[in-house]
């Protein structure tokens, strides 16, 4: 079920209307129903894969933590019994035991994630090196659909078992409630990716109807419905056009395809975090903010502070720093300190975890190779960036423009291109056609191509480029009024006609702006097939 | 307070409903100056009822009988319920919508639809649903009618449908976003003008030449409808040359008939009798009549229906004569506006012209 389309915007209004009609602490029960309906919607045979992550993941936490508890027993009961060193012995004793057990979990639900996300990849690769090596033989492809949302659920569960692992909290004994964190459908499509420390103090309340919470929800959700279908489902088209036909659409037009992709991938992913977010607040709980305009970002890392931000920290909290402080790669640190001083020699080990954890999250957001070198360039630019930063500090010691406008408006404008730059390996169908388009933008750049009836061309009219730039203007307005605070705390202020012109204006832009029904490609969401 | 937030409420509940409203009347076609077979199933409902004759089925039928010939030939009183391309369950829920509001003597069938046994094309399925008026028949029709990507609810709320012309908006729809005048005789096309048929087409052969039952199960409808109601039911084949009417056909809608007891008419083997001249009486080179070929189908078939049916000469009936001679006065001053233009352009540049607002019979 498409959250832009008819059947959903029922089924969250009826899910609504009962959510609050029911006793209050049979909410989160009504929520699981829905959400397992909602993802049977999307494939009867995908319930089986969330219902296994949920139930492997269930089991194992439960053991983790009856061991933990266990240990603690076991201690207190021979407090005075034991040696410093024999209660050493019997803590690395145990933790070895919880160890076993989170191996087995993160072996059953990446296992899964891999073979129904990757194995497709893995044999396209070893066909092409049979191929390279002159060999006959080809290997048959699986016929296996990905599961909706399974990179989503099972980084949410393995963080939710690795901090079982670390005791950051108990292992929750409701199986249907975990199976509620690991399903709640407003996030399942794309995300954020949420902590079961965050969202299971909200999730599981009873929640009376709150009119200004749930005000707040629907005007979040029709904010993500507008960037959704009024914008990127708008220059959707125009992207497309230019991204299908690289014979025809180079130089200029990749350019113009660039900055349109970042202008859809923006309302788009954003537009749907905002509908998240929206329809949790109605339902009384609080989910985690994804972005913090991002397109203000000057610099790379900062880019990926503000963007995808839990995907982000997921990957900080439970790759980069585990690998950070792995026994090899505190090895590795040791050797390249030795080799190449405290200087370079300590920051190489970090470069090293920084390109694997990008490598790794290139691979995340797609079994291709356009993602993984998406993935090491975006470490690459970070790395070059840190590099860089003496260049850097020499040059604001001579010229004093860090804190001036232009300069910092210069910072902005580099990081969205590169980024946008980067992006572009989404769009094209492989590696070498991106660089090679990407190379157009320099080789072939003619501005006088970029006409008016060429624009007109990329399968947009006049009007839906008016609409595109108010659009584009209201998004900038509001991302700047963000800077100052929440935009809903200053409307909810304002006279209720004020308020009433803005819900009135949002709900008619959509309903007649919008790039939807007959005669439309309604779209995915972007995020969807990660 | 509770007062004024209810009232507040009640007030922007009114205000937003009534601009969706208005943005629908304003976004859905209007179908007055092109394809303007868009208008001919809502134009019904502006209609007396009590019709003798009704007509259903796809544009065979509204461009082959002149209600206004029937009328001045026989005194027969009918009305055509037609539309593009109209499916078979289309006609059968128009012809169970028409009897909510009268009881004809007699409904005619034309059974070139006979030929879909499924939904077709969204664009025909708009304009045989999109005039019809709320009711249980139109939300069966609609259910019956979507094809693949279609959806109840943009049928039920046309703006859904319609939202993206905003871009493409003209004076037009402004103009006509209320109230439009009538382009219709009684669900008549009319065409005044000329295209002779050069070549007589030979259909292409077909893998299959058995109706569908889909087809079928709403003909059997539309037979126990009629029988039900104590409504003769006629089925007829105008004398259309294309789409080619195959003699399998024609053998399985003689053999329907002659089972069920139906009369049955294909005018393909009356063209001379009827005194078609597919020179003259074609504005399409055989796919559709003109209005010389409608009118001598008229004559020729009122008197079928006399004869076979009884109907009576409603002719000396004052306020209907009154009534239908508003009717005819339109009718020609329609054919003479076409015969105008035809000669001015060369073609109906206009395709039809439109009655003063004074002068429109409603």
């Amino acid at each position: 079920m498409l959250f832009a389309s008819y059947g959903f915007i029922l089924f969250i209004t009826v899910l609504f209307v009962v959510y609050y009609l029911i006793p209050r602490r049979h909410q989160w029960k009504l929520l699981l129903g829905a959400s397992y309906l909602f993802y049977y919607f999307s494939g009867p045979e995908n319930l089986l894969y969330i219902f296994f992550t949920s139930l492997s993941t269930y089991m194992v936490a439960v053991k983790i933590d009856a061991i933990q508890k266990n240990q603690a027993l076991f201690l207190a009961a021979n407090s005075g019994r034991l040696s410093r060193e024999e209660r050493k012995a019997y803590r690395a004793l145990v933790k070895s035991q919880q160890r076993k057990w989170l191996l087995l979990c993160l072996i059953l639900n990446f296992g899964v994630l891999a073979v129904t996300k990757y194995t497709n990849f893995t044999i396209a690769n070893i066909n092409s090196v049979l191929r390279t090596v002159g060999s006959g033989t080809q290997l048959s492809f699986w016929s296996l659909a990905l599961p909706m949302g399974i990179s989503f659920y099972t980084f949410q569960t393995m963080s939710y078992i690795i901090d079982v692992y670390r005791g950051k909290h108990p292992a929750e004994s409701n199986f249907f409630k975990l199976a509620l964190f690991t399903s709640f459908f407003p996030q399942l499509v794309q995300g954020p990716i949420s902590r079961f420390d965050d969202l299971s103090k909200t999730l599981y309340n009873e929640h009376s109807f709150d009119i200004q919470n749930v005000n707040r929800g629907l005007q979040r959700i029709m904010w993500g419905f507008f960037k959704k279908v009024v914008l990127a489902d708008r220059i959707l088209v125009a992207v497309n056009t230019i991204i299908r036909n690289p014979d025809i659409y180079q130089g200029v037009f990749v350019f113009i395809g660039m900055l349109f992709y970042a202008y859809e991938l923006y309302a788009d992913f954003t537009g749907g975090i905002d509908i998240t977010i929206g329809i949790a607040q109605v339902l009384g709980i609080k989910v985690k903010e994804n972005f913090k305009r991002p397109y203000f970002s000057k610099s790379t890392a900062e880019y990926w502070r503000r963007w995808h931000i839990t995907m982000g920290t997921w990957f900080k909290d439970y790759l980069f720093y585990p690998l950070s402080v792995s026994g090899p790669m505190l090895k590795f640190s040791k050797f390249s300190r030795r080799r190449f001083g405290d200087g370079l020699g300590k920051r190489i080990p970090v470069y090293v975890s920084t390109i694997l954890v990008w490598f790794t999250t290139g691979l995340w957001h797609g079994a291709s190779w356009n993602f993984i070198v998406w993935g090491l360039l975006n470490g690459t630019v970070i790395i070059v960036s840190l590099e860089c930063q003496p260049l850097y500090d020499w040059f604001h010691s001579r010229f004093h423009v860090k804190h001036t406008f232009g300069f910092r408006l210069f910072q902005v404008v580099r990081t969205v291109l590169l980024m946008s730059a980067i992006r572009m390996l989404d769009c094209y169908r492989d590696v070498p056609l991106t660089f090679r388009m990407l190379g157009t933008m320099f080789t072939r750049f003619n501005v006088s191509t970029l006409t008016g009836k060429a624009l007109m061309g990329l399968g947009l009219g006049m009007a839906d480029y008016m609409v595109l730039l108010v659009g584009l203007v209201a998004l900038i307005a509001v991302s700047l009024l963000q800077r100052d605070g929440s935009v809903r705390n200053k409307l909810a202020v304002k006279p209720a006609a004020v308020r009433f012109a803005v819900y009135y204006v949002l709900i008619i832009s959509i309903l007649v702006l919008g790039a939807y029904g007959m005669g439309y490609d309604s779209s995915q969401f972007i995020y969807n097939q990660f | 307070m509770f007062k004024k937030r209810f009232l507040t409420a009640v007030a922007v509940i009114l205000i937003m409903t009534g601009t969706l409203y208005l943005l629908e009347r304003l976004l859905m076609p209007k179908h007055v100056s092109a394809i303007v077979e868009g208008s001919l199933i809502e134009e019904y409902y502006k209609e007396e009822k009590g019709h003798d004759v009704i007509f259903v089925g796809d544009c065979e039928v509204y461009e082959s009988f002149s209600p206004i010939t029937l009328w001045e030939h026989y005194g027969i009183t009918s009305y055509i319920r037609g539309s593009a391309q109209q499916l078979i369950w289309q006609s059968y829920y128009l012809l169970e919508e028409t009897l909510k509001y009268e009881k004809p003597e007699v409904v005619v069938f034309n059974v070139l639809a006979m030929q879909y046994d499924q939904p077709q094309k969204e664009a025909y399925n708009r304009m045989a649903l999109d005039g019809m008026r709320m009711s249980l028949s139109k939300f069966k029709s609609i259910r019956a009618s979507m094809i693949e990507d279609e959806k109840f609810i943009e049928y039920l709320f046309p703006l859904l449908r319609y939202h993206s012309r905003w871009s493409e908006l003209t004076a037009e729809d402004l103009r006509y976003m209320f109230r439009k005048g009538k382009l219709f005789h009684n669900g008549y096309y009319m065409r005044v003008d000329v295209k002779p048929v050069e070549t007589v087409p030979r259909g292409r052969k077909l893998a299959d030449y058995q109706f569908g039952k889909n087809a079928y199960y709403y003909l059997d409808r539309m037979v126990e409808l009629c029988k039900e109601s104590d409504i003769e039911l006629v089925l007829i084949k105008v004398p259309s040359l294309y789409p080619y009417w195959y003699d399998e056909w024609e053998a399985q809608m003689e053999d329907y008939a002659q089972r069920h007891g139906l009369m049955y008419i294909n005018f393909l083997e009356l063209i001379e009798e009827v005194g078609i001249d597919f020179a003259q009486d074609t504005y399409d080179a055989g796919l559709h009549l003109n209005v010389t070929g409608a009118e001598k189908m008229s004559v020729y078939f009122g008197k079928v229906l006399q004869n076979t049916f009884g109907l009576e000469d409603r002719r000396n009936e004052v306020d209907l004569s009154r009534a239908w001679q508003q009717k005819a006065d339109f009718y020609y001053r329609m054919k003479e506006d076409q015969y105008r233009e035809l000669e001015e352009y060369g073609y109906l540049k206009s395709l039809g012209a439109r009655p003063p607002e004074s002068t429109a019979v409603d």
